[in-house]
């Protein structure tokens, strides 16, 4: 799994920051960062679950 | 666009829910299953097009030919004085603005939001809890925990973000109080309480531009990136818009947890209120600015759209017995914060003004209990949040 994020759609709900904490993060601006682009086995459910609470579909995930 | 179905569109009144019916209403479970999409017509007589469906809402709620903006003609205000103000009438109010003119706003405000900064308000969140509960605590064994904690608790938070000095606070928190009790406060009561508190803001704001301290205003001040009369705005949305909303999930999160008590001290019941209890139903009005598909019903530009979130968080489609109040459930994904670009900035601040609440409340006063039966709680409706007017409790 491969994450990419948009920052210029996002709008900083932090939905992602509080599914999963270890992949996702708000820069001082609040918008999304990624913590790493490749996350683990145990934090794909996670981020899943991230991409589908994004309310502005900043969030990519490419199963590669 | 030739796919669309020709059915003629099921038509049903206005307003959508009668006193002492359940919420959500069980024709909304009828609209969904019917068309998803149903007409109705607002007492000024403007078409608007109800969408029950959680698909559709969010869709609706991300899709560019639908604004959020009431300049446009057809926009759904729902009543003179339960509308969205224009942006000449209350500049700043931009959730009434769509993107772009709306994201300056937006940006300005979510480093005030994040995840991050919601964490380090706790402390003053629990501080504040606390103290609401000792003042209950302190004036005997009995408590209306609508007037005496749900109001206050996010009139308080509120006021220590905005930098509103401690001696200011309980003019504050008064008028704020005076602004949504609709049944003990009359329309002139209602109309002073909300220019006294534009009036206060308007000062804060000149005060914090002279002296900057460590607060939202000042903050924003500090960007540049809004006029003074813009952030007066921009405050006043602020606090309208997370404090009734707020105080009701706290209200009626507690009499949820009262009757399901194995819920209690479960923070997971904090999501499952918010879906739950869709206290925001009527809140997120749009506008079509060009003719739009919606469930396979054509809607023309011009014709006002309200997305139901109560609807939409009690589709069985999206929920497995979405009518059970179930904290373990794994679907999240509920819209009671809205969805794209307009979705709730406080969100997170009030997941935890939430759960700080129920977690303080349950604790010092385990013995908590309502003072009345369940179904004699006066129900709150009008005609936008759903709430209680009291919550009359013991210990």
């Amino acid at each position: 799994m491969r994450i990419t994020v948009d920052s210029h759609r996002c709008v900083g709900a932090g939905q992602c920051v509080l599914s999963a904490p270890e992949v996702f993060d708000q820069d001082e601006d609040g918008l999304v960062t990624v913590l790493t682009h490749r996350p683990g086995a145990e934090e794909q459910q996670a981020v899943r679950r991230a991409d589908t609470l994004c309310p502005s579909r900043a969030i990519t995930v490419h199963e590669d | 666009m030739d796919k669309m179905t020709s059915t003629e569109p099921r038509v049903v009144g206005f307003p959508l829910r009668t006193p002492g019916e359940p919420f959500p209403p069980p024709r909304y479970e009828e609209y969904r299953r019917d068309t998803g999409l149903v007409l109705s017509y607002l007492p000024n007589g403007n078409k608007v097009w109800l969408v029950t469906r959680h698909e559709d809402v969010r869709a609706v709620l991300t899709n560019r030919k639908i604004s959020s903006n009431p300049d446009h003609r057809g926009f759904p205000n729902i009543s003179d004085t339960m509308g969205v103000p224009r942006q000449e009438q209350i500049p700043g109010w931009f959730v009434g603005l769509d993107s772009p003119e709306h994201d300056r706003f937006r940006k300005a405000l979510i480093p005030e939001f994040t995840v991050r900064r919601v964490r380090e308000m706790r402390p003053a969140i629990e501080r504040t809890v606390e103290e609401r509960i000792d003042a209950m605590l302190a004036a005997g064994n009995s408590a209306d925990l609508v007037a005496d904690f749900a109001l206050p608790v996010p009139s308080l938070v509120i006021s220590t973000l905005l930098g509103v000095p401690p001696v200011d606070r309980d003019f504050f928190e008064s008028r704020t109080r005076t602004l949504v009790a609709i049944r003990s406060s009359t329309d002139q009561q209602r109309d002073t309480a909300t220019k006294e508190l534009l009036r206060y803001i308007n000062r804060l704001v000149a005060i914090k531009e002279k002296w900057p301290g460590d607060d939202l205003i000042s903050r924003l001040l500090a960007t540049g990136t809004l006029h003074s009369q813009e952030l007066s705005g921009v405050l006043m949305l602020l606090l309208i818009a997370g404090h009734e909303t707020t105080a009701n999930n706290i209200a009626l999160g507690v009499v949820t947890l009262l009757l399901n008590p194995e819920w209690i001290g479960d923070d997971r019941a904090v999501e499952e209120t918010l879906r739950f209890h869709s206290v925001a139903d009527l809140v997120s009005l749009r506008v079509a600015v060009e003719d739009v598909e919606i469930s396979g019903q054509l809607v023309r530009a011009g014709e006002g759209i309200i997305p139901l979130v109560a609807a939409a968080n009690h589709d069985t489609d999206a929920f497995e017995c979405p009518h059970r109040f179930d904290p373990a459930r794994t679907e999240r994904h509920h819209v009671a914060f809205g969805y794209g670009v307009h979705q709730c900035l406080g969100q997170n601040l009030v997941r935890v003004e939430m759960e700080i609440a129920y977690r303080k409340l349950f604790e010092r006063i385990p013995d908590l209990q309502l003072a009345v039966p369940v179904e004699e709680l006066p129900l709150k409706y009008d005609g936008v949040l759903c709430g209680l007017h009291e919550l009359p409790v013991r210990w």
